[in-house]
């Protein structure tokens, strides 16, 4: 756990340090996919770039509306150049709002322009856990396992290094078959199917879980739903398109 | 791949797959529930979000003592600072102003000073001109930062009735709206 790197008197955040690196490596994918794919480069750079600008804008304003009367007579605190005051939720679906009005406008076809991002995806999220690896975040239950780690004032399963070695799996199998032929949608939805059965496996080992109704975990039943649209997915996608075509 | 692809084609075969698969899931989802709905961290104290804030007690530079557990039932910030430190020093009268007005709502501000790297006298001074009425903490020997794990200042914990830190914000200054709502939003939960 190094959640704070000190170079001379700055102190820098390395778990916002990783987040970074992860977006900038995922985009550098991006530009293979895209050219391998005959579609444009720029174009869906742009849609990464303004996918992320409009979740970061939107987490914020998510933010000032519901807390509206401690921001009325502080507006400047609105554009103050913190992480802090952010609302996840609202930022994914701001960005997400902002990112298909601007494949839109493009043109874009959806199944092979999320195709064409799943392997940065899949990359990306080896840093999520890199990331709650540095901070101690998403840190696991107790347990007295030979392969515990002490964190957070007890001997704990390494959930981080569990979510990184699934996630590397994950980006092995998406490489693997990325250049193989298949109907549009396969790579990204066979990237969610295998991201989702990960969450609702991985989660049981967790100490921070989100509990819901009869001692469920919230993200387990989040995956599942993800994972069963998924399955499906895959299976009315194949059958609406008899053809493959070949990704090389 | 092709056999993959035919795989998922095929209706029948598909759908006993994702039924297999399913239910997989499903019981192992089950299995690994928590039947208390207790948060795990709670009974554990640790400077975590979810743990119980770790205990202490500290000369403040009134002459008196603060002891953290004493203050449960109440929201407490709790401010780790440095009067050389200059976003700590900026962030200074945002707490002020957030204690002020939620003091009487049982806010307690509590600075701790890193007095270890600083002065009592600087931090006694500082506390002066800006006119700071929340009570000003003196680790001497450095053991808050230790228990605390504090890799960077200021960082400040939220933590609310039960004892249970809520939030933790490393670096800054932060801003009076981002404390206030944060403030806010904990004391209507325990209201």
């Amino acid at each position: 756990m190094l959640p704070i790197i000190n170079i001379g008197p700055f102190a820098l955040p390395l778990p916002g340090l990783l987040l970074i690196l992860g977006v900038w490596l995922a985009m550098l994918m991006l530009d293979k996919e895209a050219s391998r794919r005959e579609l444009f480069a720029n174009t869906l750079n742009n849609l990464v770039v303004i996918g992320l600008i409009g979740g970061i804008v939107g987490a914020r304003l998510g933010y000032v509306l519901r807390h509206l009367d401690v921001y009325g007579d502080r507006l400047l605190d609105i554009i103050a150049l913190n992480a802090h005051a952010l609302s996840p939720g609202d930022g994914l679906l701001f960005g997400s709002l902002a990112a298909l009005i601007y494949a839109q406008r493009k043109e874009l076809s959806l199944w092979p322009t999320l195709d064409a991002l799943a392997p940065g995806l899949a990359l990306f999220s080896v840093f999520i856990g890199l990331s709650h690896l540095a901070s101690g975040d998403a840190y696991g239950e107790p347990t007295s396992l030979p392969w515990s780690l002490e964190i957070w004032g007890a001997e704990r399963h390494p959930s981080q290094v569990y979510e990184i070695v699934a996630a590397l799996l994950v980006f092995w199998v998406i490489r693997r078959i990325r250049l193989s032929p298949a109907f549009p949608g396969f790579l990204i939805l066979t990237f969610a199917a295998f991201s989702a059965a990960n969450r609702v496996f991985l989660e049981a080992f967790r100490g921070d879980s989100e509990i819901v109704l009869g001692g469920l975990r919230s993200m387990q039943l989040a995956g599942l739903f993800v994972l069963l649209l998924s399955l499906i997915g895959m299976h009315l996608l194949a059958s609406d398109n008899p053809g493959m075509k070949l990704n090389r | 791949m092709q056999r993959m692809i035919s795989l998922i084609r095929d209706r029948k075969r598909w759908m006993a797959i994702t039924v297999l698969v399913m239910s997989l899931s499903i019981a192992w989802a089950a299995a690994s529930r928590i039947p208390d709905a207790e948060m795990p961290g709670e009974e554990i104290a640790s400077p975590q979000e979810g743990f119980l804030a770790p205990d202490f007690r500290l000369e403040t530079i009134d002459d008196g003592a603060v002891t953290l557990s004493a203050l449960r039932g109440r929201i407490v910030v709790v401010n780790l600072w440095a009067s050389w430190c200059p976003p700590c020093r900026a962030e200074m009268p945002a707490l002020q102003a957030v204690y002020e007005d939620f003091g009487a709502q049982g806010l307690v501000v509590l600075g701790v000073n890193m007095t270890y790297q600083d002065s009592e006298a600087e931090a006694s001074s500082f506390a002066a001109k800006l006119d700071l009425t929340f009570p000003i903490a003196l680790d001497h020997s450095g053991e808050i930062a230790e228990a605390y794990h504090m890799r960077a200042l200021p960082t400040t914990f939220f933590i609310d009735e039960r004892g249970i830190i809520r939030q933790v914000l490393v670096g800054g200054p932060l801003n009076e709206a981002t404390i206030r709502s944060i403030v806010r939003d904990l004391l209507e939960e325990s209201s």
